[in-house]
């Protein structure tokens, strides 16, 4: 089966990105496409590189990171959602004039319409949220 | 499989229900939901609104946000019909435990272009049987 991944809570306030990470495991490890994992609301925050939980504790950007580069996950973050929250690439930084950016590797940034897209090209959306 | 060997159906129409839980203010769920809904009707898909619980506050007539310095977007539901989002549906349940009415809500209508563009009510009432039904109707639902 084909699933599509939204996620739309931050890391370590909600559960969301946690449970969103196992499911796309499980699936992945069962032999099933994950079409795209779509990160909007306070989701956006998972994709930033400058999180540093203490060593005991899961770094959820890193799992997702290494997630993506092991089944060449697309990982889109909302551009919207994103830059009302601060997450900037290397293009939108320089475009909004900003002094740095903060995208962890395997996210990339685009627009509302690549979630719209994956609902209509996955079998099961599958929605993670507070 | 790479991005590249990917091929979307353009022609493929789903049913979309976006469910609107939250009350307009306080958290931006309504307000992003909102983009997304609008973003959505550019793909040519079957879109729907649910409206429950404190989602309910989002239509109701006669917002006014100045103080607490925030943007009034309220006036953007109404102009759904233009994007040919055509169906609002609000649980009975909710408005009756918050003691709101449909009298409450904003009015929001549509042109209908297969009746002669009559005017009608996007905003339908329905109980929480029915809107269980609306669900259950759908391809993809998005929640909020």
């Amino acid at each position: 089966m084909k699933f599509a991944v939204l996620i739309n809570e931050g890391p370590y306030t909600h559960q969301a990105s946690d449970s969103a990470y196992h499911f796309t495991k499980a699936c992945l490890d069962k032999g099933h496409d994950v079409f795209r994992v779509f990160f909007y609301n306070d989701g956006v925050n998972n994709g930033t590189r400058l999180t540093v939980p203490p060593q005991d504790d899961r770094n959820l950007q890193k799992n997702w990171t290494e997630l993506a580069e092991k089944h060449d996950l697309d990982m889109v973050v909302c551009i919207a959602a994103a830059q009302r929250r601060g997450i900037l690439d290397e293009n939108e930084a320089r475009r909004q004039g900003k002094d740095a950016d903060n995208i962890a590797p395997g996210f990339r940034i685009s627009g509302l319409g690549q979630l719209v897209e994956a609902g209509i090209a996955a079998d099961r959306l599958v929605v993670f949220g507070d | 499989m790479s991005m590249d060997e990917q091929t979307i159906d353009t022609e493929v129409v789903k049913k979309f229900l976006y469910v609107n839980r939250k009350a307009p203010y306080g958290t931006i769920y309504a307000l992003e939901s909102l983009e997304v809904v609008l973003i959505s009707a550019a793909f040519d898909q079957d879109v729907s609104l649910a409206f429950l619980d404190d989602g309910v506050y989002q239509l109701v007539d006669g917002q006014d946000t100045k103080a607490i310095g925030m943007k009034n977007f309220s006036p953007t539901y109404r102009a759904l019909g233009d994007y040919e989002i055509t169906k609002l549906f609000v649980e009975k349940e909710s408005l009756d435990e918050r003691g709101l009415t449909e009298d409450d809500l904003m009015e929001i209508m549509y042109e209908d272009e297969d009746d002669d563009w009559a005017e009608k009510p996007s905003i339908r009432i329905v109980s929480r049987t029915e809107m269980a039904a609306v669900m259950a109707d759908q391809d993809v639902v998005l929640s909020f």
